[in-house]
């Protein structure tokens, strides 16, 4: 089945959990929880905007994990965070080995707990599965990936259409749970089409890992949607939601919203066996 | 100074939090930036627009009034008198040759004082490149008479209405741009932050005030003082005197004091000492001065602070216009307001332990005061 992965911004209005599972309802995979952050560099206005919503209510990542907590026995679907770096190693005095820096050591450290190790943890004791953070290539992901590891959360990691092929290949073997190939070089934001790049990233990855490869970035309607879902295991839906809820739609709407990607992506599932158009690209699967 | 590790660290800061999209980019300009480094080619030119262009080497001032007054040999290194009227031209002039090497058209750019934006739009001018200036639009509002500089010279200059509409939301917005344009753009950060390798290219490219100074002064001096917004300006000038036994002193603005009052974070790619709060949301800084209202600090000054080779300071908005007026009118310059943080350290420290009589000083004054004549007109008496 191809997966839908919708996106909501943690805290965007008090009754958010309310969207969450209308999204479940609808028929959604899992849903993507943004844990909103005050500069988020991938982001563009829609989503922007929607974090600023979320943080001026007051939102934080422990109030988000609060509210999730309580829903628990609600939500059936897996759930996974999407934030930036600094939330995740957010008071940690040692982003690296320990560096030989400690002579001299100023007034700073003054954070008790921190670092991703406690975050990943924080996460699953609310009964988050995975953990998405843009602004952490794989450069810098070592750590992130053991402490996730350590917290039974699965790190997805993202690829992007500029991406070489042997980090694309590293990431492939890297990720957990899915991959999120970012479909466009842009930031996240609605586009009157699919772009031209997102089909032969997803092909690209498909060759290199048996993991579902979920496409997101500029998906905006169920038609671009099942196209991406052609290309990959599935689509993320972002902006195009949540302009919708910033403009004051209720979670009855957002449910019907959902229901439509999802019926497009129903659409795709039916359509695969006739697609012969499409085996070139299965044939690269291993 | 040091050579950043391989993942750009100075210590355990600095890196590269940058998405996907951008890691190629960023990986590109660290070969192009080693490339042209050990290239004399690239120097030689380099070091003709300083020259020919930029006006270097700019002058070392003896202060001797105010030396007279404080009791301590005061030395200006005289960015203020650079083409463009900062030391925003060196970095600038560097970046925009390598740009011009990877074959790139256009540099994006941030700014805030809108010195960096105007140095930006004045190399694109010189090199036949397009260039788009992010800017606050809180500083495009005290910064006017810069957005017209940078408009005359044909760069378009992008409002940014997000967060605090000053350098940090700017910064984030040049970023998003670069994204969306990483093929024929070069992105020309304007500060030691940002991703691996702009902290460790920018202070290379600063370097040469150091150098100089180090050069011109007649003896090591005691102290060696010079403002930090994200710490350009303070790393080229440490970099000539780091190997010495000077105390390095940045000074920063109370409002936006990274390195007095940030923790440990990750912001605009880099990992450094952030203004936060405890959920780890970036504060908005508060500086009269455009160029220092931004909450991080480069890298390798976290590093610097953290070892102990460095120390950094702070300065209220008070003590900054006052110290605009003693300046102008004790030496008849008329420095920038970011430089004037500096000034104001010595105008408070001389005669304390922290800066005894008789101790030679060499300050940095990164900018002539021009662009804050509408702030300056509406407070200084
Ligand atoms: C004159 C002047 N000095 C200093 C700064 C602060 O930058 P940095 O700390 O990178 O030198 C600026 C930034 O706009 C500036 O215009």
């Amino acid at each position: 089945m191809k997966r839908l992965n919708p996106y909501l911004t943690g805290g965007i209005t008090p009754d958010w959990i309310d969207y969450l599972l209308a999204y479940q309802e609808a028929g959604a995979n899992g849903v993507e929880i943004g844990l909103p952050f005050s500069d988020p560099m991938l982001d563009g206005t829609t989503i922007q905007q929607a974090s600023d919503q979320a943080l001026r209510r007051g939102a934080t990542v422990a109030s988000i994990l609060t509210d999730l907590t309580a829903a628990r026995d609600r939500i059936h679907i897996p759930l996974f965070a999407m934030t930036y770096a600094n939330l995740v190693f957010r008071g940690d005095p040692f982003a690296t080995a320990p560096a030989a820096t400690d002579a001299g050591r100023g007034g700073h450290r003054t954070l008790t707990e921190g670092g991703p190790e406690a975050f990943c943890r924080r996460l699953a004791d609310a009964g988050v599965a995975g953990l998405i953070v843009p602004d952490v290539p794989l450069d810098e992901v070592d750590r992130l990936e053991a402490a996730a590891a350590a917290a039974g959360i699965d790190l997805v990691l993202l690829a992007a259409p500029v991406t070489p092929p042997d980090r694309l290949a590293e990431i492939g073997r890297r990720s957990r749970g899915f991959i999120y190939a970012v479909s466009v070089m842009d930031t996240t934001g609605e586009r009157d089409a699919l772009a031209t790049t997102a089909a032969p990233l997803a092909a690209r990855l498909k060759a290199v890992t048996d993991l579902p490869v979920l496409l997101g970035f500029g998906i905006s309607t169920p038609a671009q949607a099942a196209t991406a879902a052609r290309a990959g295991d599935g689509v993320v839906i972002g902006a195009a939601l949540m302009r919708r809820v910033l403009d004051g739609a209720s979670p009855d709407d957002l449910r019907a919203e959902v229901a439509a990607f999802r019926a497009a992506l129903d659409q795709v599932d039916q359509e695969v066996p006739a697609a012969p158009a499409h085996a070139e690209i299965s044939g690269h699967r291993r | 100074m040091s050579v950043p590790t391989a993942t750009g660290r100075f210590g355990e800061f600095g890196g590269r939090y940058v998405p996907e999209s951008l890691v190629p980019a960023c990986a590109a300009l660290e070969a192009a930036f080693r490339d042209a480094w050990a290239d004399p080619a690239f120097h030689e030119r380099l070091a003709r627009l300083r020259q020919d262009y930029a006006g270097r080497p700019t002058a070392l001032t003896p202060a001797e009034t105010l030396s007279a007054q404080l009791g301590v040999t005061l030395l200006l290194k005289r960015e203020d008198l650079a083409h463009t009227g900062s030391h925003k031209i060196n970095n600038v002039l560097g970046q925009a040759l390598l740009a011009q090497r990877m074959g790139k058209t256009r540099l994006i750019a941030e700014t805030g004082a809108g010195q960096h934006g105007v140095a930006t739009a004045t190399a694109a001018a010189l090199f036949g490149m397009r260039a788009t200036v992010y800017m606050g639009e809180r500083d495009i509002a005290r910064q006017r008479l810069n957005v017209f500089r940078m408009e005359l010279l044909g760069a378009e200059v992008i409002p940014v209405t997000s967060g605090s509409r000053t350098l940090k939301d700017a910064t984030n917005e040049a970023m998003r741009a670069w994204v969306a344009a990483v093929d024929e753009a070069h992105f020309c950060l304007g500060s030691v932050g940002g991703p691996h390798p702009y902290p460790w290219l920018v202070r290379e490219l600063q370097r040469v005030i150091g150098e100089e100074a180090r050069a011109q002064t007649p003896v090591i001096p005691d102290v060696v003082v010079a403002c930090v917004g994200g710490g350009s300006n303070a790393a080229g000038t440490f970099a000539g005197f780091v190997d010495t036994p000077a105390r390095l002193i940045g000074v920063e603005a109370a409002g936006g004091a990274a390195m007095t009052n940030g923790r440990p974070g990750v912001v605009h790619g880099y990992r450094s000492l952030v203004l936060q709060d405890a959920d780890g949301q970036v504060l908005e800084a508060e500086s009269i001065a455009a160029g220092l209202d931004y909450p991080g600090v480069g890298p390798e000054h976290a590093h610097l602070g953290t070892t102990g080779r460095a120390e950094y300071r702070t300065v209220t908005d008070t003590e900054v216009l006052d110290a605009v007026r003693r300046l102008a009118r004790s030496e008849g310059i008329i420095c920038a307001l970011e430089s004037a943080h500096a000034v104001a350290w010595v105008l408070r420290a001389a005669g304390t332990p922290d800066l005894p009589t008789g101790s030679t000083v060499l300050l940095t004054l990164s900018g002539r005061g021009d662009k804050d004549m509408a702030t300056l007109a509406g407070e200084v008496a």
